[in-house]
């Protein structure tokens, strides 16, 4: 845009300062409003009107992860003193943590694994779709391929599909061979999804690296997998890390497959959170933090993400 | 050797070192084509059968094939129409809200604003997290007696999910806080690429800002708010998470939701891959529109 001059335009410029700013604090309100109930004492998280200044606990947190029952009667003040400090905070919240009768170990809830299966779903599917992506993209990037724009739009078009139209018969075919409620089962899911995404991205990144420098190691007498590994491998590093952050993210992210495809032993994050409001009258601190927690890894990885994030969300279409 | 490089036929270097050309391009591209034709193809085939039957999975009846008579019960059925029309609903308000929204924003910000890196990525968090666990919080948010929403808009115990009309509002209002994010982004990419020549000569003209709105900034930013506009309509089409999450009124059936109801909750495996195909048929033709815009935009 044009530099400001008259005076006319310093106004103009200014209310439009303004307005980015409260659109800012609108756009982050219910993302703050996640934090800030994670990290709300029970009483405080349901109120009318809403509580916005309070004093932050980790109580949220420390019934997260753990099963808890109800305490008809506060604990006696030695069983309290005795108790670290995150069974203190569950006791204060008028609960006590249900233990195992035999070993006496604090029984855990089911969050912690449903994290565990959201991690490790997600990076090995990424490490999946971004290697077998890189290669192909690499294969249309530099060779000719009969009908190579028929196959790019094959590979485009798996991606739009939507989950619930492929988890029809996936659900049938993972139920005959097993796979059903399995890690491999969705990691596969998962890696078809975003191996046709890969593909695209990492073909505009490989597009972008001269071919001069693999004609000129292929004169120094490289092979072309070694030019591939020492030339275009190096040459690509941010562009895969871009790619796999935003496949990560995907993954990570998705909801529809895992709940279609998953029920205990597999299941990641995402459908779990939602399960937890129950009829009842639900804990939305818990909620909260469960929440606050799942969505934290994706909001540090926006952010190294910046510069990419056009690139991704167009399919490597509009580049800067 | 110049031209060695420059998308050579594979078989020519066939007698070079190592690996020849073709056999590198097969084993790149060769595994990945299988990986999705098994994955992706493969089930819609399968469903493509069982379209034609009338099976379902939660019973070991054998499937029969009853022609076209899923497709034909689906197509009379008022019900299936009925999910269109809300679908159809749904995307109009919220791709028209994001378009504003996301444009606006964008229009706001192209101009030297401090800290302009930091508030753009800081906007476009809602769209990077999870529409499940985010779309789940909003009915926090929009609870009656305790959301923030009625409280600071001062509606005092205004419905807003339990009231059938206005569920179906507040499920896509959900969906243009999390896009709008997207569409900025892509304008912003647009705005930035006006050449400043051209205002400056309309300047010089003295022409209005609004001609200089409609006459120089949207016809070059077009191009890239149209692909916006069709892939934001095209997974508008396809919400489920944070709509079936949100809400359980029968005014807010999406068609993902009804397919997914119908396939999984109903266990009719057979009209629900029916229904699927008729879907799918949709979702194609948009892709197809939408990749002939990514293709304009990269030849640029």
């Amino acid at each position: 845009m044009a530099e400001v001059k008259t005076k006319g335009e310093v106004i103009f410029n200014r209310a439009a300062i303004v307005a980015v700013l409260i659109a800012l604090v609108i756009m982050l309100t219910p993302i703050f409003w996640i934090g800030a109930t994670a990290f709300k004492p029970r009483n405080l998280a349901t109120t009318a009107p809403p509580t916005v200044f309070f004093e932050p606990t980790l109580s949220p947190f420390a019934k997260l992860f753990t099963k808890r029952s109800q305490l008809r009667e506060p604990v006696d003040e030695a069983t309290y003193a005795a108790a670290p400090w995150w069974e203190q905070l569950i006791y204060d919240g008028g609960e006590s943590v249900v233990r195992n009768k035999k070993t006496g170990e604090a029984t855990s809830s089911g969050y912690g694994n449903r994290y565990m299966n959201s991690l490790i779903v997600s990076i090995i599917s990424t490490f999946l779709a971004v290697s077998m992506g890189t290669i192909t993209a690499y294969g249309f990037s530099r060779f000719r391929v009969p009908g190579e724009q028929d196959w790019l739009f094959f590979i485009l078009s798996t991606r739009m599909l939507p989950p619930i139209v492929v988890a029809i018969p996936m659900f049938l075919m993972y139920r005959a061979v097993g796979l059903y409620d399995t890690h491999v089962g969705l990691i596969i899911l998962y890696t078809a999804f975003n191996l046709s995404f890969a593909v695209w991205i990492m073909k505009g990144f490989i597009d972008e690296i001269p071919r001069e420098y693999e004609e000129a190691a292929l004169v120094d007498g490289y092979t072309r997998l070694q030019a591939f590994r020492k030339i275009v491998l190096p040459e690509a590093l941010t562009g895969i890390a871009a790619t796999a952050v935003f496949c990560f993210i995907t993954a990570w992210n998705e909801y529809a497959f895992a709940l279609m495809m998953t029920s205990r032993n597999a299941q990641t994050a995402p459908p779990y959170i939602p399960s937890q409001v129950g009829s009842g009258l639900s804990d939305w601190t818990v909620i909260a933090s469960g929440a606050f927690l799942f969505l934290l890894p994706v909001a540090i990885f926006t952010f190294l993400l910046r510069n990419h994030l056009l690139r991704g969300m167009s399919f490597g279409a509009i580049r800067k | 050797m110049a031209d060695v490089m420059t998308r050579l036929e594979p078989d020519t270097r066939a007698a070079a070192r190592g690996l020849s050309d073709l056999s590198i391009r097969n084993l790149f591209i060769i595994p990945t084509i299988a990986f999705l034709i098994i994955f992706n193809v493969f089930p819609l085939i399968y469903s493509l059968y069982t379209a034609f039957t009338d099976y379902r999975a939660s019973t070991s009846a054998p499937a029969n094939w009853i022609g076209l008579g899923n497709f034909r019960e689906l197509l009379n059925d008022p019900n299936i129409w009925r999910n269109f029309t809300i679908t159809a609903k749904y995307v109009v308000i919220s791709v028209t809200g994001q378009v504003f929204v996301g444009f606006g924003l964008a229009m706001l910000l192209n101009r030297p604003i401090p800290l302009k890196g930091l508030i753009t990525t800081l906007l476009l968090l809602p769209m990077m997290l999870s529409p499940a666990v985010v779309g789940l919080f909003w009915k926090l948010l929009y609870d009656p007696s305790f959301g923030i929403i009625n409280f600071f808009l001062g509606l005092g115990k205004f419905e807003w999910l339990a009231d059938p009309q206005m569920a179906l509002w507040a499920v896509a209002i959900v969906d243009i806080w999390m896009w709008s994010p997207f569409v900025m982004l892509l304008s912003l990419a647009g705005l930035s690429a006006v050449p400043k020549h051209l205002y400056e000569a309309a300047e010089i003209d003295r022409a209005g800002p609004f001609y200089t709105f409609f006459r120089i900034t949207l016809p070059l930013v077009a191009p890239i708010l149209m692909i916006a506009i069709i892939f934001r309509t095209m997974e508008a089409f396809k919400t489920f998470d944070h709509a079936y999450i949100l809400s359980t009124q029968p005014t807010t059936e999406l068609i993902a939701i009804r397919l997914y109801k119908m396939a999984f909750l109903e266990w009719q495996t057979g009209m629900s891959s029916a229904f699927a195909y008729i879907v799918l048929i949709v979702v194609v033709a948009i892709t197809n529109i939408y990749v002939k815009y990514l293709n304009k935009a990269k030849a640029r």
